[in-house]
């Protein structure tokens, strides 16, 4: 009887695990309704990167101007809008005195231009627990654009994602690595 | 006193090579003194076109790597018996075996028959013994099985062997990353993708009867919640709001999910009813609060939050209300996860600059550092209780470990991933 129970419950895993590598092969999420709009597939979100050009993370990776697209005031050293990351210290959401002028910089330009709107990345080291880091990531992107807000850019220009630790900029695991990925990115979207 | 064993599995493993397994290597650098000698005899094959899969060496290799079992090698075995009436038991206690297991596959019209015996060796009796079908393809979860019964047998604890594990591995080409969230056997073997994208996928969360997983996928550029189905690959995205959607959590019913949503401003814990679609906000504080875990017996949910200016650990009524915080050493407690009878909780601990695992004994509060590691992390119960599955790192390579909940038993799970993470066993 125990040995039938046994069979059965190798018949069952086996059907499970069958049904898996059949899906495997269709490149994993074959919901057809939502593969195209989704991204998921490597394939065409390939496509779309490089055919948009203007992606914040990737030319940041290069230590470019990620913004420069927007216009040439983005990719003037001399300018505080060339600069689009701040930095925060371990654990905190506050915005340290030195990026104040950044950020203002950046609210000016998007009082100026109210058609524009800019995604403000939040991201974390890697150290403690993965949706914690999720969590500080967001309040740091929401330290950022509440005081855009108070400079009088709208609501409607501002959007926020968290990545938390998902996104290093930097890949060592050490302390220079770690200011570096504890970081809120300003990605203006092209027009 | 520790001993150290490699097993090597690769390149020990003859023909059988699934399309996309993961290179693993286990290593136990930890494991118990009183680890009982047993000696699994390569079983006797049979077959006109070969056994596909060495099972006696899969068996070997479970029950060692489970620390329980010292194993004997092949070289030192006086002899290979497949038959009871083979067995010279004097030899066998000569050498300090306390137990052995024979058996034999024979191929027979693409099927195999798999049987095997345990034996009592000092007593020269047999214990156990089985006869079993499998198909080809079904060979290594065979012999799962088989290790399954006979640590069952021997230790009194369910086997964890044919269970399975789902994690997430990253690797980047020039300035595309890849992430995907894989399931494989619980030693590695069978890894299979079930998700890909260029875009973080995070927190795989099993669904209590093992057919579903939940997580969180960034493909859109923004955070949802979604539920696959493994079998068929279907699935359902429950949770796209503004904000973060994350944290995925099944009741032990597997009708809710408890999630974490920050739609109204900051992150809270809210529940998904699956069946009604209706969603119940639980808590409502201006901190972060996050990381929810249901206890097994549905009554309670364990979540981390800030509202005390560090994260540390909180409970409260499953329906919400009757919030209280859990843990006072360390300054940062995170990432809780429950063990199957409810009765302690593993945490990420951080101290100083350090986070290990822990667990608490939820009666006495008591609270203990089981892992060593400058960066552990995602903690995971094995369903039989005695093991936890975590996420560590040693300079650039990440890997997988598994810990005795005393800290007494370590193993090191090698994939060919160097960045692997948020391990998570299946029920």
């Amino acid at each position: 009887m125990k040995l039938n129970r046994t069979v059965l419950a190798l018949a069952i895993s086996a059907a499970i695990l069958s049904g898996c590598s059949e899906d495997e092969k269709e490149a994993s999420l074959t919901d057809g309704t939502q593969n195209a709009a989704s991204g998921i597939n490597d394939a065409s979100t390939r496509g779309l990167r490089n055919g948009s050009g203007l992606s914040g993370s990737e030319m940041n990776a290069s230590g470019m101007y990620p913004n420069a697209g927007i216009g040439p005031e983005f990719s003037d050293p001399n300018n505080p809008l060339s600069k689009s990351t701040i930095y925060f210290m371990l654990d905190s959401s506050q915005v340290q005195d030195d990026f104040v002028p950044v950020i203002a910089a950046h609210a000016q330009y998007l009082v100026a231009h109210p058609g524009q709107r800019v995604v403000m990345e939040g991201h974390g080291d890697e150290r403690g627990s993965r949706e914690y880091n999720i969590a500080l990531g967001e309040q740091r992107a929401k330290s950022v654009a509440s005081m855009m807000k108070v400079q009088g850019v709208a609501d409607g220009q501002l959007e926020i994602v968290s990545y938390g630790e998902e996104k290093p900029a930097s890949l060592g695991h050490d302390e220079a690595s770690w200011e570096l990925n504890r970081r809120v990115e300003l990605v203006y979207q092209g027009k | 006193m520790s001993f150290l064993k490699r097993i090597l599995l690769i390149g020990l493993i003859g023909f059988y090579v699934p399309s996309s397994y993961a290179e693993m290597t286990i290593e136990i650098t930890e494991g118990i003194e009183s680890a009982l000698p047993i000696s699994v005899v390569p079983f006797a094959m049979q077959g006109a076109s070969g056994v596909p899969v060495d099972v006696s060496f899969v068996v070997d290799a479970d029950l060692g790597r489970s620390g329980y079992f010292k194993t004997l090698d092949k070289q030192s075995m006086p002899a290979k018996p497949s038959t009871a009436e083979a067995i010279q038991f004097k030899d066998w206690q000569a050498l300090g075996q306390n137990y052995m297991v024979i058996g034999q596959v024979v191929e027979d019209h693409g099927q195999y028959n798999v049987q095997f015996q345990l034996f009592d060796v000092y007593k020269g009796q047999q214990i156990m013994g089985y006869r079993m079908v499998s198909s080809a393809g079904d060979l290594r979860r065979t012999a799962h099985h088989i290790s399954d019964l006979i640590f069952e047998k021997l230790t009194g604890k369910k086997g964890v062997f044919s269970g399975r594990i789902a994690y997430i591995t990253s690797s980047r080409q020039g300035t595309q990353s890849t992430h995907k969230l894989q399931v494989s056997d619980a030693d590695g073997f069978n890894a299979q993708t079930i998700a890909s994208s260029v875009e973080p996928l995070m927190s795989p969360a099993w669904s209590p009867d093992g057919r579903k997983i939940a997580y969180v996928s960034f493909e859109k550029k923004s955070a949802a919640v979604y539920i696959q189905t493994l079998a068929t690959g279907e699935r359902v995205r429950v949770a796209e709001f503004p904000g973060i959607n994350g944290a995925p959590s099944w009741s032990p019913d597997g009708a809710k999910l408890a999630l974490t949503l920050s739609k109204d401003g900051n992150p809270d814990i809210f529940v998904l009813n699956l069946v009604t679609r209706s969603l119940t906000k639980l808590t409502r504080s201006f901190a972060i609060d996050t990381e929810p875990t249901w206890s097994p017996d549905g009554s309670s949910i364990v979540f981390t939050s800030d509202r005390g200016g560090k994260p540390q650990l909180y409970i409260m009524s499953s329906q919400g209300g009757d919030e209280r915080r859990l843990t006072f050493s360390g300054n940062y407690n995170a990432r809780a996860s429950f063990s199957p009878d409810g009765r302690s909780i593993a945490m990420v601990h951080g101290n100083g600059s350090d986070y290990r695992i822990a667990v608490m004994d939820l009666a006495t509060k008591a609270v203990n550092v089981i892992t060593d590691g400058r960066s552990d992390e995602s903690p995971s119960f094995a369903p039989n209780g005695s093991m936890i599955l975590y996420a560590s790192r040693k300079g650039s390579a990440g890997y997988l470990s598994a810990v005795s909940l005393d800290g007494k038993m370590q193993q090191k799970l090698v994939f060919d991933s160097n960045e692997i993470r948020e391990p998570a066993w299946s029920p």
